[in-house]
């Protein structure tokens, strides 16, 4: 009778306040059967990281677009190991270069990157896979 | 004890909030959980709030947070969204609203799906309710799906109901649903300074004085969550309407019926639950199906025939448990 | 109109025709625009309806301005080549600006970091790793006079993309030219300062929409007396078609904004005619060549006959829809970074063809990071190409008389005036915004896109087709880390060299004015002129006004 459904909290941390990305991601999510919880806009990464805890998601997909996303992404993967959640899948999607999506990698800030332009069906199958691998 | 419940009543938020996620998927271990949280519950205030989408709920969760922690209370949120019946998915917007209070140690969010649960709540809230309960929070704000109609479930859940409205745009309050209508201990009309909305206070005012005839008259408060307009006088009649249940005894009523409608409920579910365990097992059931729908057989003998096969009239259904 | 006889034969003809077409092979392909308006295989007279050329065209330069707002349009002026730039801080960004007077850029428009369009000040905890990121951090008036060393507010118009603290950066820059000794009636420019389309899809805002509509009416009666020659407001359609509207949401949520503004104007007081003919607008320039070109023709029939029927205006001006227009940021793929260049080209064409006055075009690197000096040149030569090599300036409004031209902009004005109706019904722009209408259109149209290109049927080049799957690099502009720590160290040295007695003075009176109903820019100007910094005097003002918070829609 196990009825577990992957929670996903699709954040918006910084001051960008460009959300077309992190929307359609989100319908996309639903429509792919999983549950996600949208912060809203201009989240700071202590409240990203509270809320992943409160609403004990799988995934935590953060969207910047303002360029920040070196400063905000090990921030909030360090508050998420801080509340005991070493094990929450963290996503970057945005305006990210190449150079630093390998380094967001490379540093285990993140366990990918999207960036404009990957279908939908990408980004719900990798969360599955990965969710589903574990 | 399970680790986690000791942690939970312990105060560690990471554990209510694995609790709560065993609990809505269904863990194997579900039961005893509840059944180890139960003793620490009975506590928490209980708070339905219910209205029309577009009511301003969440945004009146945010301004009544705000007084009940200058209040001192502690405060847990379940806020409830519809699943898709199409994909089972579901996007929980509602906290959107609340972000301010993320940070608060005293306040504690949580988003649910309906996941397929019809009545505005989800399948988990009264669970989820107890282990805000047990984790102890003094009181538990409940926002429900707010479609509209035929949100009662939350009175079952809840000691005090506030239903949401707004001034009707035209709209007459005589057709907001009649089932809505009966279950608020509490009227809001919200978003009080557009047009029209002294109109439907008075309107308000006169179905209550048509149909009350309780010693607890609801009263209309007007508010406007987005500037902060008549939340005092919110929160005074929710404080007042808490006096009144318990002094009066309603509160003690109140759960004595939720109670035996859990036990109730907890009956008939194990008891259904033997039954299809056993059927799965033993019993070619889309065979009968079959049977059925080339009128070779009729579903009510069919039926006994069932049972007889898994021994329930012998009382076999209980024995392995 | 035609003779009876002469559409029989017509429409007789085009029976055998499309008789003929079904016996043949047609692609796969559905025959839709990018916001997906279906298109027909042929466009002949018969489409033209009571299409009528001297009502619905006229002259350039004349009612209803379908042709163009100038007379000879691009024969007296080219528009003007506006690159949007700003990154690090203001020595950095002023470096830029040098570059690009210097490369025959005739404009300059300013792109400011998010803190600054959030008014906080770089120093803030919330502007953490966001200083000088996607524009450049100005904290007070000592950043605007970097921002402009060496460049003479009076030879050059400067558009600001700024719009919640809108009014504070303007009078940053207005100061700043008075301390270059330049009268503010010589000085020319716009901001932006549409916070309607903010609420509707960028999202930047501050304050709520009532105190936000008011520093907008302030700000036009101001620049009325004061500076006759800016541009109080531009109108933006950009960042709702760029949040995923289509071409006649586009068309028709900006030109129901600037209708409001024009309510709120005449409400606050004003003359229409003393307002309105500064209003400018911002459109965005999408990768479907025809459907853009109709969509300018329509905004310009569209605005001048609103408002000169509903709203009075008897100033050719006010009836003018003078815009800017910037390619498609959304139309940009990450993946063969290079193609961006010939989509920027074919969406720039249309800007010129549709008559725009003003142009940015998009850098191919922008969908990965800010542009390179080098992406930034091509950019600019592509405008410059199309201006003096492609011929296509040599005429105005060369695809007029068109069948499918004219047929397709008729239609888009008769989708867009459906589309004020629903809005009036729903009690104006306002209330549609509370109740999330803009919000799930956009949003519904967004994702509908999406869909069709991840199921292929809408085909994006290098992305879901011909996708040979290497990487392409190409050179970034990287953001020295170092920005943020100088400018916060910047901001610290002013906040001690200030005389901090009389800020607190400034900033007092202006909350006192802006609880009451006076004009605020004199307050703002006054308080920057003692160089508050743009975060104090935000903080001010949200003391009185509050904040705004979002409506959560998908």
């Amino acid at each position: 009778m196990n009825s577990r459904k992957i929670r996903v909290l699709v954040a918006k941390p910084g001051l960008d306040g460009h959300d077309r990305g992190a929307k359609v991601v989100a319908r996309g999510l639903r429509d792919a059967g999983m549950e996600v919880i949208y912060t809203g806009l201009h989240q700071t990464p202590e409240q990203v990281a509270e809320t992943a805890l409160q609403e004990d998601v799988d995934v935590v997909g953060l969207s910047i677009l303002s360029g920040a996303h070196m400063t905000l992404t090990p921030r909030i993967k360090k508050l998420l190991q801080k509340n005991g959640m070493n094990d929450v899948l963290l996503l970057v999607g945005g305006i990210v270069s190449e150079e630093d999506a390998a380094e967001l990698l490379k540093s285990g800030c993140a366990d990918q990157v999207f960036t404009p332009g990957e279908p939908l069906d990408k980004i719900t199958g990798y969360i599955r896979e990965a969710i589903n691998g574990r | 004890m399970q680790q986690l419940v000791t942690e939970l009543l312990q105060g560690n938020r990471r554990a209510a909030a694995r609790l709560i996620s065993q609990i809505e998927n269904d863990d194997p271990q579900k039961t005893d959980l509840l059944k180890e949280i139960y003793p620490h519950t009975g506590r928490a205030y209980v708070i339905g709030i219910t209205g029309a989408p577009g009511s301003g709920k969440s945004s009146l969760v945010d301004c009544l947070l705000q007084q009940m922690r200058s209040d001192g209370l502690t405060v847990g949120v379940i806020a409830v969204d519809p699943t898709s019946p199409f994909s089972g998915g579901a996007i929980l917007g509602d906290r959107i609203r609340m972000q301010d209070h993320a940070l608060d140690p005293g306040v504690f969010i949580r988003s649910m799906g309906t996941r397929g649960s019809l009545g505005g709540l989800s399948r988990a809230t009264g669970e989820t309710i107890q282990v805000l309960d047990a984790y102890g929070k003094n009181l538990v704000l409940v926002e429900t799906v707010g479609v509209g109609q035929s949100e009662i479930d939350i009175v079952k859940a809840a000691d005090t109901t506030l239903v949401v409205l707004t001034p009707a745009g035209g709209d007459s309050v005589q057709t907001i649903k009649a089932g809505i209508m009966e279950i608020a201990d509490i009227f809001v009309i919200n978003k009080c300074d557009l047009p029209g909305s002294d109109r439907t206070a008075a309107e308000v005012n006169m179905m209550i004085d048509m149909k009350n005839g309780e010693s607890w008259r609801p009263p209309v408060i007007s508010t406007n969550a987005v500037s902060n307009i008549g939340i005092d006088q919110l929160w005074a009649a929710l404080l007042e309407h808490r006096g009144y249940m318990e002094k009066s005894g309603r509160l003690l009523e109140t759960r004595r019926q939720r109670v035996r409608r859990e036990l109730t409920e907890q009956v008939e579910y194990l008891v259904k639950k033997r039954i299809w365990d056993r059927v799965k097992e033993k019993i070619e059931f889309n065979d009968m199906v079959e049977k059925i729908v080339q009128h070779q057989q009729d579903p009510y003998s069919t039926a006994h025939e069932l049972l007889e096969k898994i021994k329930f009239y012998n009382g076999i259904v209980g024995e392995d448990g | 109109m035609m003779e009876r006889e002469k559409s029989d034969r017509i429409r007789r003809e085009k029976t055998v025709w499309q008789e003929e077409v079904s016996q043949m092979k047609q692609r796969n392909e559905p025959f839709s625009t990018v916001s997906g308006q279906p298109i027909e295989a042929l466009y002949t007279p018969l489409d033209l309806g009571d299409f009528d050329c001297e009502k619905d065209l006229g002259f350039p330069g004349s009612y209803p301005y379908t042709r163009g707002v100038q007379a000879n349009m691009y024969r007296g002026r080219l528009w003007t080549m506006r690159q949007f730039s700003g990154f690090g801080d203001a020595f950095d960004s002023n470096r830029r600006y040098r570059y690009l007077l210097e490369q025959g850029q005739t404009g300059l428009s300013v792109a400011f970091d998010m803190p600054t369009i959030m008014g906080y000040d770089s120093d803030h905890e919330r502007s953490l790793g966001e200083v000088g990121r996607c524009g450049v951090a100005i904290d007070s008036l000592e950043d605007m006079e970097v921002l402009f060393d060496q460049i003479s507010v009076d030879k050059v118009t400067t558009s600001m993309t700024i719009n919640g603290p809108a009014a504070i950066l303007w009078c940053m820059y207005l100061a700043n030219a008075e301390k270059q000794g330049i009268s503010l009636s010589r000085v020319g420019g716009t901001i932006q300062n549409d916070i309607l389309k903010e609420y509707i899809a960028q999202k930047s805002w501050i304050f709520p929409p009532e105190p936000s509509m008011r520093l907008i009416t302030d700000i036009f009666a101001f620049a009325a007396d004061h500076v006759p020659q800016w541009n109080t407001i531009s109108i933006s359609g950009y960042h709702i078609r760029e949040a995923g509207s289509t071409a006649v949401q586009e068309l028709a949520f900006t030109l129901a904004d600037g209708f409001a503004y024009i309510e709120a104007g005449i409400k606050a007081g004003l003359d229409v005619d003393r307002f309105a003919p500064r209003l400018s607008f911002f459109f965005n320039a999408h990768i479907d060549f025809f459907e853009e070109i109709c969509k300018y023709r329509a905004a310009r029939r569209i605005w001048a006959r609103r408002m000169k029927e509903r709203y009075g205006a008897k100033d050719p001006r006010s009836l003018k829809l003078r815009f800017h227009t910037q390619t498609a940021g959304c139309s940009l793929a990450a993946r063969e970074p290079e193609n961006n260049i010939v989509r920027t080209t074919l969406e720039a064409l249309s800007a010129v063809m549709g008559g725009t006055q003003s142009l940015h075009t998009n850098s191919m690197d922008e969908v990965m990071a800010l542009p390179t000096e080098k992406a930034v040149k091509i950019a600019l030569r592509t405008q410059q190409v199309i201006a003096y090599e492609s011929g296509v300036a040599n005429t105005i409004d060369p695809l007029a008389g068109s069948y499918f031209i004219e047929a397709l902009t008729d239609q888009m004005e008769a989708e867009a005036e459906a589309y004020f109706n629903k809005i009036d019904n729903l009690g104006g722009v306002l209330n549609a915004i509370d109740c999330g209408f803009f919000q799930q259109e956009i949003a519904d149209a967004a994702y509908t896109y999406q869909r069709a290109v991840d199921n292929c049927e809408r085909i994006v080049v290098g992305v879901n087709c011909y996708n040979n799957g290497e990487p392409q690099q190409i050179e970034l502009l990287k953001i020295d880390p170092s920005v943020e720590e100088k400018q916060v160290g910047r901001l610290r040295r002013l906040r001690e060299k200030r005389e901090n007695d009389t800020i607190n003075r400034c900033l007092e009176n202006l909350k006192k004015c802006a609880a009451g109903s006076d004009n605020l820019i004199p307050k703002i100007l006054e308080a920057v002129k003692v160089y508050a910094t743009e975060g104090e005097i935000v903080a001010a003002l949200k003391e009185v006004f509050g904040e705004y918070k979002e409506k959560p829609i998908f």
